[in-house]
């Protein structure tokens, strides 16, 4: 188990690594530098220089990088060209309210996903399993913004039942006050996870249908439901872990045009803003903060799912 | 190094993946048993009924529909689906249904062309990788998970402030995105076929490397690449019409259907549903066709499911 972290956890850092160096080459792609991209076409020569001054961007691109990962590793992560801020502060708001939009969302996507996909692969190729397939598929191809209308049009707009808006509080405190308003948000960001996680906890439980241990526990006496239960259920579920860590980059999108639809000031909101003003670091910030997120979160997943079973930490390629 | 879940699960749903038994003797793959298995899913078959309305509509639909999709009109702006409009205006006052058509053309097109330059560009990487191993197969598959860890939306969205957004721009930014599952499943393929004895044999025969994967070991994994291609046109529309619906897609006049939604949010209380409805279900059903699709073909093309 210790051979699998050690490799594990050197190949986050080894992604780290190469996500970082994607994303600071993404800046030196810009026509003209970030200096004219910023400043607009009508900025004086000397406007220019001044700006490239200011940010550093005159120094050589290995040191530039290396004073960016200084920035990232010591947790400022920049100055911000138009807020006059650093990132680190713009970000050090906004992220709690994304992080309870995206938890609160998986956390539905699995109470609702799991069972459902479940129940599909117990009654599998009957009607009820090909209407809930439909199902998960139109849930699955739905953009995550037409569907945020959708609920505003009509529980919001036609009957009052719930906000239009996400809640505006700043606090946490103040964000759950005000859970109503976090309700439509967070359904529309956790469907597309419902019919993920529905689709591999189907094809999860069908395969372990099949296998030796259930025919087993069937011949020993055990009932359908005891074996589903406590065997299947199991050992179905440990791969739902990995599927987890490959849907976080999903809901990282998905938080961007959700945050947008219902006005909810978080992360997604902030980094549409800065791409709309053209601020780019805290763009690429933002971009690192959110591939951090997905590494350390597929970095956990694989981990339990390793604790989960066994044979995992063998494989060797 | 470990196994990532997409290659744990590869074979399941929606993990796309396909193999037939790869046999370089054996005749033609079982193109017959498996345009079978397709005609007998039925959401295969409802997809690509689908899928040639939508082409029907968005590209035979403005022959016999004439609208006037480049100058705007503000006296008739925001009117509601009737006579002479069948589906409303605008707030500038295009016609929506022609809009509609036009819209789709952008998406149809920039949606199968980055997924067809996605998937070659995977599969020869990925072919590759998979068949030289060692320090290129490292560099090249530390690259992907690299680019795999950033979230698409956000990477698009960077690549669409620091460029022009056009509609060549936009296929290449997506693609650029776009070929790494397809990589990462077509290297998997070749790691086992590569030790298959057909691959074997045009080595001893004094074949080239480069011979063996264009020959041999691209050709056996076309059901993969297959599968997968039509997975990402479904993938490639949708992260078109978000870019679109953020306002960094191409710019008006050019029409969009992600833009139309876009423009529509500023009439949700005011009732205009033909502003928002029309192009979210396009949108939808241009996806769940090719999602349909890429399901059928998965299942035809796959052996172990259609035994099961």
């Amino acid at each position: 188990m210790t051979g699998y972290l050690f490799r594990r956890l050197l190949q986050a850092v080894v992604v780290l690594i190469v996500v970082s160096l994607i994303v600071f080459g993404l800046l030196q792609l810009l026509p003209g530098g970030p200096a004219r991209a910023v400043l607009g076409n009508r900025a004086s020569p000397g406007e220019i220089a001044n700006f490239i001054r200011q940010y550093g961007l005159n120094r050589p691109l290995p040191l530039q990088y290396l004073i960016w990962m200084g920035h990232l590793v010591r947790g400022t992560l920049g100055w911000s060209y138009t807020q006059n801020q650093s990132v680190a502060s713009l970000i050090a708001e906004r992220l709690p309210k994304t992080l309870i939009l995206t938890v609160a969302s998986v956390v539905l996507a699995l109470l609702v996903g799991l069972p459902v996909g479940m129940v599909q692969a117990v009654k599998r190729n009957r009607s009820l399993d090909q209407v809930s397939t439909f199902v998960s598929f139109a849930f699955y191809s739905i953009p995550s913004f037409f569907l945020g209308l959708v609920l505003i049009i009509l529980l919001a707009v036609e009957v009052h039942w719930f906000p239009a808006e996400g809640p505006q509080g700043t606090t946490f405190a103040q964000i759950m006050t005000n859970f109503r308003a976090l309700i439509l948000p967070v359904v529309t960001l956790a469907l597309g996870g419902i019919a993920l996680f529905s689709r591999y906890m189907r094809s999860s439980v069908i395969d372990n249908l099949v296998e030796d241990y259930v025919r087993t526990a069937r011949a020993k006496g055990a009932g359908r439901a005891r074996v589903l239960i406590r065997h299947v259920l199991r050992n179905a579920l440990a791969p739902i872990a990995t599927i987890l860590g490959l849907f976080l980059p999903v809901l990282l999108s998905g938080a961007v045009i959700v945050e947008n639809v219902f006005n909810y000031p978080g992360m997604g909101l902030l980094f549409w803003t800065a791409a709309i003003k053209r601020d780019y670091p805290t763009e690429l910030a933002i971009t690192m903060l959110a591939a951090l997120l997905t590494v350390v979160g597929s970095l956990l997943a694989d981990i339990a799912y390793a604790i989960s079973d066994p044979r995992i930490r063998y494989v060797r390629r | 190094m470990t196994l990532t879940a997409q290659e744990l699960l590869s074979a399941d749903d929606l993990g796309i993946a396909a193999r037939w038994g790869g046999d370089a003797g054996s005749p033609s793959p079982p193109f017959l048993a498996a345009a079978r298995t397709f005609v007998e899913n039925r959401l295969a078959v409802l997809g690509a009924a689908l899928l040639v309305l939508l082409v029907l509509f968005c590209f035979v639909g403005p022959l016999l529909y004439h609208t006037n999709q480049i100058t705007t009109n503000l006296g008739n702006a925001d009117l509601p689906p009737g006579a002479g409009h069948p589906l409303g205006t605008d707030e500038v006052g295009y016609d929506v249904l022609g809009r509609l058509m036009a819209g789709g053309q952008t998406s149809l097109i920039i949606g199968i062309a980055s997924a067809m330059l996605a998937t070659v560009v995977g599969t020869v990487v990925g072919a590759v990788a998979g068949y030289l191993g060692g320090v290129v197969d490292a560099l090249l598959m530390r690259i992907v998970d690299g680019l795999l860890s950033i979230p698409a939306l956000l990477l698009v969205i960077v690549l669409a402030t620091i460029f022009t957004p056009s509609t060549a721009l936009l296929i290449l930014v997506i693609a650029a995105l776009s070929w790494l599952t397809t990589a990462r499943l077509v290297r998997a393929e070749t790691l086992s076929l590569r030790e298959r004895e057909f691959v074997e044999a045009v080595r001893l025969a004094g074949g080239k490397g480069r011979r063996a994967v264009l020959r041999h070991i691209i050709p056996n994994t076309i059901g993969t690449v297959i599968v997968s291609g039509t997975f990402q046109v479904a993938t490639a529309i949708l992260l078109l019409a978000g870019l679109d619906f953020l306002g960094l897609g191409i710019p008006p006049p050019a029409a969009s259907w992600g833009q139309m939604l876009s423009t529509g949010v500023n009439y949700v209380y005011d009732g205009y549903w033909w502003l928002i409805v029309p192009a979210g279900l396009a949108i939808l059903l241009t996806v769940l066709a090719f999602n349909f699709i890429g399901d059928g073909l998965r299942d035809a093309l796959e052996a172990r499911l259609r035994s099961r």
